[in-house]
């Protein structure tokens, strides 16, 4: 792994502005329900520019429902999501790709596309979204590979690689079109035991050597102890405690945070 | 009954006609009936419904009626209407009409079957919806159903002696007018039975070998 490769080598004229710690991502008063059931309950927080932020809470307790709503594929039923000062629900299509531009997301299931090659996953959205052209995108996504430690499968089909290199590989993807946010959600739980560190090794690497702003949903604490700024415990639909993850994970206050804690350390 | 092998090879020269016209009306219809089932299947999802509805309506219509029904109504009634076509194109754009409207119930079987999260890794990269269809859904989609379409090829080609009632000359036209001129009908129909056996066996092979690259 080439930790020290240096994953942003210029701030880009349509990607990342300096990081100056402002609001970047904003949730006002967020219901969301299926059905009956409420996920998420008049919802509020904020998240700062290059802050590396880690949602944990029992499942169901609606935390990947909120990187679903930043990245668009799930709406909010009453409150205000917005990104960079951009509301988000309601906006016409073309605001949501100018919103989508700064956000990259990574799936609990990698959702690479199946039917290209590793290369091609990481190179098509730069160049039909960005307009790269098709050398430099290359160039580039193998630069990504490198950082992923895949530098000699981009000619492979993701079949061909196992969970962990292809969760490597959809992080590439995603770091590709050059996001200021990067969604990450639960992105080691469909990974073997044994693959599961060098995911996390590579997002470590991420946290520390660029400014991306992260959102993360994940059950490795160790991780978000690592790589967190702040930690927000969910619990049916709101945040019942936040804090840097020093007091999160030593001296929570709430008794749900301590049992939660104590279950899954 | 006796076996006349001379029958046989006096029909030759028409059964190779008739071969000739049933594997051009088998080509085209299958061509026509993919392509036009696919665009079928897209309008289908189009966002409005006033797309949709008289989609719906006419591939519904065209299924449940007898392809025999349309293609005489192609022929005898489209000229009325100051449409010429020869019997062999009214053929294949009958069959192939047909046979669209059960290709784009497999499209659409096809399509639902990409899971969603293709669908989500594309927005999240934030490529346009034409884009996601052109690279991720369909070519994903199109792998999935070549076999059930090429169910359908072989289907259609035990219809294709249905265009002998427009008056063309395919296998089955040929043997009958084979038939009725030297009051020989054993030869000819036994020919042309082997004919479409031999036809279907080879274009199962072809689907197989074709899957097999494609599941890779």
């Amino acid at each position: 792994m080439s930790a020290d490769t240096p994953l942003m080598k210029e701030p880009d004229a349509h990607t990342n502005p300096p990081v100056d710690g402002s609001e970047l991502i904003r949730f006002e008063d967020v219901t969301k329900r299926f059905g009956s059931n409420t996920v998420l309950d008049r919802l509020n927080f904020s998240v700062d520019s290059g802050k590396h932020v880690t949602l944990i809470g029992p499942s169901g307790s609606g935390k990947t429902t909120i990187l679903r709503m930043l990245m668009t594929l799930t709406k909010p039923d009453e409150g205000t999501v917005s990104v960079d000062g951009e509301k988000l629900f309601p906006a016409p299509e073309k605001q949501l790709r100018e919103v989508r531009k700064k956000i990259g997301m990574v799936f609990q299931q990698f959702n690479l596309f199946p039917n290209m090659s590793v290369l091609r996953n990481i190179t098509e959205a730069p160049v039909t979204v960005l307009g790269m052209s098709k050398d430099e995108a290359e160039a580039r996504a193998r630069e990504l590979l490198d950082l992923v430690g895949l530098a000699d499968k981009a000619g492979a089909r993701p079949t061909q690689l196992s969970g962990g290199q292809q969760q490597r590989v959809a992080i590439a993807r995603a770091l590709a079109m050059r996001p200021r946010v990067l969604l990450l959600d639960e992105v080691t739980s469909a990974l073997d035991p044994e693959l599961v560190a060098g995911v996390l090794d590579v997002l470590r690497d991420i946290a520390r050597t660029t400014d991306i702003t992260m959102l993360c949903v994940t059950h490795e604490m160790g991780f978000a102890r690592d790589i967190s700024d702040q930690v927000l415990m969910f619990d049916a639909g709101r945040i019942i405690e936040s804090g840097p993850p020093e007091k999160m994970f030593s001296e929570p206050e709430q008794d749900r945070t301590r049992e939660f804690l104590s279950a899954v350390l | 009954m006796t076996w006349d092998w001379s029958a046989v090879s006096d029909f030759m020269p028409q059964f190779w006609d008739g071969l000739l016209v049933t594997l051009q009306a088998l080509a085209l219809g299958s061509l026509i009936s993919f392509v036009l089932g696919l665009v079928w299947a897209l309008l289908m999802r189009a966002p409005s419904r006033f797309v949709r509805w008289p989609v719906g309506v006419v591939t519904e219509f065209v299924r449940n009626t007898p392809l025999l029904v349309q293609l005489f109504f192609l022929f005898y009634v489209l000229p009325e209407w100051g449409v010429t076509l020869s019997a062999l194109t009214t053929g294949v754009i009958g069959i192939g009409l047909h046979y669209s409207t059960y290709t784009m119930q497999v499209y659409r079987a096809g399509i639902e079957a990409v899971p969603a999260g293709q669908w989500e890794a594309a927005t999240a990269l934030n490529l346009p919806r034409i884009r996601t269809w052109q690279v991720v859904i369909l070519p994903q989609a199109i792998r999935r159903v070549v076999p059930a379409l090429g169910n359908y090829v072989i289907s259609m080609l035990k219809d294709t002696p249905m265009l002998m009632v427009i008056t063309v000359l395919e296998m089955l036209g040929e043997a009958r007018l084979f038939a009725q001129e030297h009051f020989q009908f054993t030869e000819p129909l036994t020919v042309i039975g082997v004919a479409f056996i031999v036809i279907s066996y080879l274009a199962s092979l072809l689907l197989r070998s074709l899957e097999r690259r494609l599941v890779r």
